[in-house]
């Protein structure tokens, strides 16, 4: 009988399920994963906020905080939001292992790099260098 | 035998046997099935009102959950209704990409339920290799669309995401290890003694019953009843694609079983032509944001049966009022007569039978005053 047969034939086969926290879970490079925000290219403009069906995606428009703030646990990885992107500033990594057990960890700020924020980090750096020394 | 007097058995909402919450009440005259009450409406979601809240492109992803094994033929409904609203023509790539997975998920789907029908059966040897296969199948719609379950790749208007060459070469080399695979099980749940007298002449279904209680799918198919939305109303490019609608005389569950067997074996051949004939162009026109004061109705043949989506439109980016009728519904009256007179240990393999979906079909409760 064929069931018999193959029965014996997987005695010496590698089994078909993947040992997977133990193994690497080997996913195809077209995966859906987490989104992942460049800031460099966003200019703030909403569209990513109005394509999220789940509301995951919230934008600060004005402010220190300016930028993106991305809701893990909201996200349902429907990669709508890459497709709404004008500047293409959204890309969807494979990573699929994004649990956690804090739902403060959920939630991601992207900020904006403003001129004047970056000019006061250098200067706080060169300060505190020059106290170092 | 009987008794004289009847003992009423209830069954669920949670029960070992019902992977989902449903309740029946069974009366039962000793051994013996004798009147059968189901009750739905446990996994009620409100699906139709959330429907109306949200524009018609995140509807499309609600579309998608409304099902876990056939989210591809929701999507597909939900789009196919949506794009008769507008009215919109898609482009023929997109069609046939369409098609190609929705084929691969009746595949997928088929092999669940025919390892389900072992597993209940008690033959657990091919309940596990036809699951090994089924991940094959899930592992190339990961490849293809991004995800294994909800995969996201009807849009309104087109498909996102285009098939490749290289993916055209895998699904076929795929489809050739997995057809021999299907015929081989196919031969052994013909000859296999165990899963016959298991299976045969249990939970038998007329094929006037099956008419009049309005089953749909393959639970049709098997009473014999040349019934399929491809080849009755054609939709996405199945007019074009030469497939036999696949029936069976036996009316019970081991004609079900053949039934999808054979079905796999048919979409395998869908796919191959289907891939060979993939016309070159665009895969998505881009939908208008709202749309005029219509209605439409799309209908496509899900795994499990006939599925029916409504849509009315009031001119503004959100439907007014959605509708959506799952397989199972359909199925329920023609599975309450069969397990009228059936064994009480053969109803989980009759409920079973119809492949049952519950949480798709729960769209409105009816509460009565007087109980």
């Amino acid at each position: 009988m064929s069931l018999f047969r193959e029965a014996a034939k997987q005695i010496f086969r590698k089994p078909a399920t993947v040992k997977y926290p133990f193994e690497p879970g080997i996913v195809p490079p077209g995966l859906r994963g987490r989104p992942v925000w460049d800031m460099e290219k966003c200019v703030l403009c909403v569209l990513c906020q109005n394509a999220c069906p789940t509301a995951a995606i919230k934008m600060i428009p004005k402010g220190p905080d300016a930028g993106i703030e991305y809701h893990l646990d909201k996200c349902i990885f429907c990669a709508e939001c890459a497709d709404a992107c004008p500047r293409k500033a959204i890309t969807m990594t494979t990573n699929f292992e994004l649990a956690d057990t804090s739902r403060s960890n959920m939630v991601q700020h992207y900020k904006k790099p403003q001129k004047a924020q970056a000019q006061t980090q250098t200067q706080t750096q060169t300060q505190a260098a020059k106290a170092g020394t | 035998m009987s008794y004289g007097t009847t003992i009423k058995v209830p069954f669920g909402p949670q029960h070992p046997a019902l992977k989902e919450p449903e309740y029946f009440l069974f009366e039962v005259d000793g051994d013996i099935v004798v009147k059968v009450t189901p009750r739905i409406g446990y996994v009620h979601r409100g699906v139709e009102k959330a429907f109306e809240q949200e524009t018609y492109l995140h509807n499309l992803y609600l579309a998608e959950r409304i099902c876990g094994i056939c989210s591809h033929a929701h999507s597909t409904c939900y789009t196919q209704t949506i794009e008769g609203l507008i009215p919109l023509e898609i482009p023929p790539r997109a069609v046939y990409i369409r098609l190609i997975m929705a084929e691969l998920e009746r595949l997928h789907s088929h092999s669940l339920w025919v390892g389900i029908a072992a597993h209940e059966a008690g033959f657990d040897t091919l309940f596990m290799y036809l699951w090994r296969d089924r991940e094959m199948i899930m592992d190339l719609m990961e490849e293809i669309s991004g995800n294994r379950v909800t995969h996201a790749i009807n849009t309104i208007g087109g498909v996102r995401r285009d098939i490749t060459s290289e993916q055209a070469t895998k699904i076929k080399k795929f489809l050739e290890k997995f057809e021999s695979n299907v015929k081989e099980y196919t031969k052994v749940l013909e000859s296999e003694q165990t899963f016959i007298k298991r299976t045969k002449d249990v939970g038998v279904l007329k094929p006037r019953d099956a008419i009049v209680l309005c089953a749909v799918g393959p639970t049709l198919r098997a009473s014999g009843i040349k019934s399929d939305v491809r080849a009755d109303d054609p939709y996405l490019a199945y007019g074009e694609i030469p497939f036999n609608v696949i029936t069976h005389d036996g009316c019970d569950v081991y004609a079900r079983t053949i039934v999808r067997c054979e079905e796999m074996i048919e979409s395998a051949n869908i796919i191959r032509y289907a891939l060979d004939h993939l016309p070159e162009g665009k895969i998505k026109v881009p939908p208008p944001r709202t749309i005029a004061p219509n209605e439409s109705v799309g209908r496509v043949e899900a795994p499990r049966g006939e599925l029916i989506h409504y849509a009315r439109s009031n001119g503004t980016n959100k439907p007014e009022r959605y509708k959506v009728r799952a397989p199972t519904l359909g199925n329920l009256a023609s599975v309450c007569q069969t397990l009228i007179g059936a064994h009480v240990a053969d109803i989980p393999l009759i409920l079973a039978g119809i492949d049952p979906c519950f949480s798709c079909m729960d769209r409105v409760i009816i509460t009565k005053k007087s109980v």
